[in-house]
């Protein structure tokens, strides 16, 4: 097994595949009276969060705590880092902790990287600037995995902001990994040049929603990233609705058992409208339950055997 | 646990063959028969890998016995084990608990080999966590002593004194290429 996870690059079919598997079974085991397990007791994940973020932290405290991890959060407000500490000394005092893993998300793409060579426990990238969101990519994998049966051979349209998308780089890496076919749609501006050849040479690129509709197995709305946009990448907010939000008439151009994504959280009536999100081919709110059970995979595979 | 099975050294003995282990079987399922007065309001709960088919056999035989159905289920204990921190991460195998669930219910824990008790702990702990059963009994295929807890075996098919250098590998068909058998390897020559 891997010690870190760091990007969606360090996890080959196979063991992408395994932890698949294992979050079915922490999935089966979310349905008992009793949730919690005592697989991790003893053991202390560390969430040292520098961005804001609900879903993701309160999806891995559940998480480790379903697992009898002790749980310490971290939040860049309120702590030293105020105060202007470097992460290499939070690093360090977290070390000195005797953290047994660190979950981090960080503004700086690449943080986990330096991370892991600073700590000896395992580090768990839970989003880094615009680079990676691994986790996303594995819970996003096994709801699709869940709802059309399998990943190989699936066609996978991946929607709007790619260029500020952590989310869209785990997701090709990793999809792409076991199997699937993506296609990166959004606005020219949105999308990096050669970014399809960087991260697999099969993913293909199209400006143009409406032709690739059709075709698709899954459809992943990204949010458009405004806090991440200083310079105007397209003309205005409508217009970008009109080209590329994912209405109910566009819906309807979809196959019957296509599925609608959305990693959280939604800008309504900008990438995606109300009744599509809150329609029965949106797997939005079981893509919040399944973070749980991935995450869970995670935590055990990376933290449960011999270090 | 299942491990992939390398069987590079010879082995030392077989000490059941396939009928031998149909016939183990066979008793195991009167015995149950008989200890619990009919099986009724039983359930047996294989821990996987191996017990997983054992109880199933085991409720297969009954049925033929006695023409009842008792609910088959498996228990995986991966997540419950003293052991994680000694090995390499295990994959987890299936918990598939009877719709009825266990609350009341007399179980029968069912495993392959009854060594150390480790596992069987394991089990007693996981269970506790699925339900509450009136009662909690435990059937073996082969106890090869060794124990390190106070656990012992309320149904055993056969018991084999083993040196700890030995190793005991149950083969059944289900899983393991259509062979019936156990296996005694190692040890000292």
């Amino acid at each position: 097994m891997i010690k870190h996870l760091r990007s969606a690059a360090d996890l080959d079919a196979e063991t992408a595949t395994l932890i698949l598997d294992t979050a079915g079974e922490m999935a089966a085991l979310a349905g008992r009276e009793v949730k919690k397990l005592p697989t991790l007791r003893g053991r202390t994940v560390v969430n040292l969060f520098y961005e804001d973020s609900t879903r993701t932290r309160i999806s891995f405290e559940a998480a480790a705590k379903r697992l009898s991890a002790d749980v310490i959060n971290f939040s860049a407000k309120g702590s030293s880092v105020s105060k202007g500490e470097s992460l290499k000394d939070t690093a360090l005092t977290l070390q000195a902790m005797g953290a047994d893993a660190v979950v981090i998300r960080h503004p700086a793409s690449g943080a986990p990287h330096r991370l892991a060579s600073w700590v000896d426990g395992s580090v768990i990238n839970a989003g880094d600037g615009t680079h990676e969101h691994p986790t996303q990519a594995l819970l996003d994998a096994y709801t699709m995995r869940s709802r059309l049966g399998k990943i190989d051979g699936l066609k996978v349209a991946i929607v709007g902001d790619v260029l500020h998308s952590r989310v869209a780089r785990s997701n090709v890496l990793l999809l792409t990994t076991l199997g699937a076919e993506i296609t990166l749609v959004g606005p020219p501006t949105l999308i990096p040049v050669d970014i399809a050849a960087a991260l697999s040479p099969q993913t293909k690129v199209s400006y143009d929603l409406d032709s690739v509709l059709p075709d698709m197995d899954v459809v992943m709305m990204l949010r458009v990233q405004t806090e991440r946009m200083q310079d105007s990448y397209f003309p205005s907010a409508r217009e970008y609705s009109r080209r590329y939000g994912l209405d109910a008439p566009r819906m309807r151009r979809l196959p019957e058992h296509a599925i609608v994504m959305h990693p959280g959280p939604m800008n309504r009536g900008m990438e995606i409208a109300p009744e599509v999100a809150d329609s029965s081919r949106s797997t939005i709110v079981e893509q919040v339950a399944n973070g749980v059970s991935a995450r869970m995979a995670v935590l055990y595979l990376l933290l449960g055997g011999k270090a | 646990m299942a491990q992939p099975r390398a069987d590079t050294e010879t082995p030392s003995k077989i000490i059941l063959t396939s009928s031998d282990l149909h016939r183990v079987v066979d008793r195991i399922a009167h015995q149950i028969l008989e200890k619990t007065s009919g099986a009724t309001g039983t359930v047996l709960l294989g821990i996987p890998t191996r017990g997983v088919p054992l109880a199933r056999r085991l409720a297969a035989r009954i049925h033929a016995f006695e023409g009842i159905d008792i609910p088959v289920g498996a228990l995986d204990i991966t997540l419950y084990r003293d052991d994680l921190r000694l090995h390499a991460t295990r994959a987890l195998g299936r918990t598939e608990i009877p719709a009825d669930g266990l609350d009341g219910r007399r179980v029968i824990l069912v495993d392959d080999v009854l060594f150390s008790g480790r596992t069987v702990r394991a089990a007693l702990d996981a269970l506790s966590d699925v339900g509450r059963p009136s009662s909690v009994q435990l059937a073996v295929l082969v106890d090869r002593g060794h124990r390190e807890l106070p656990i012992r075996a309320d149904y055993v098919g056969k018991n084999i004194p083993t040196a700890l250098s030995e190793k005991v590998r149950v083969s059944l068909a289900e899983i393991d290429d259509g062979i019936d058998e156990v296996k005694l390897f190692g040890g000292a020559r």
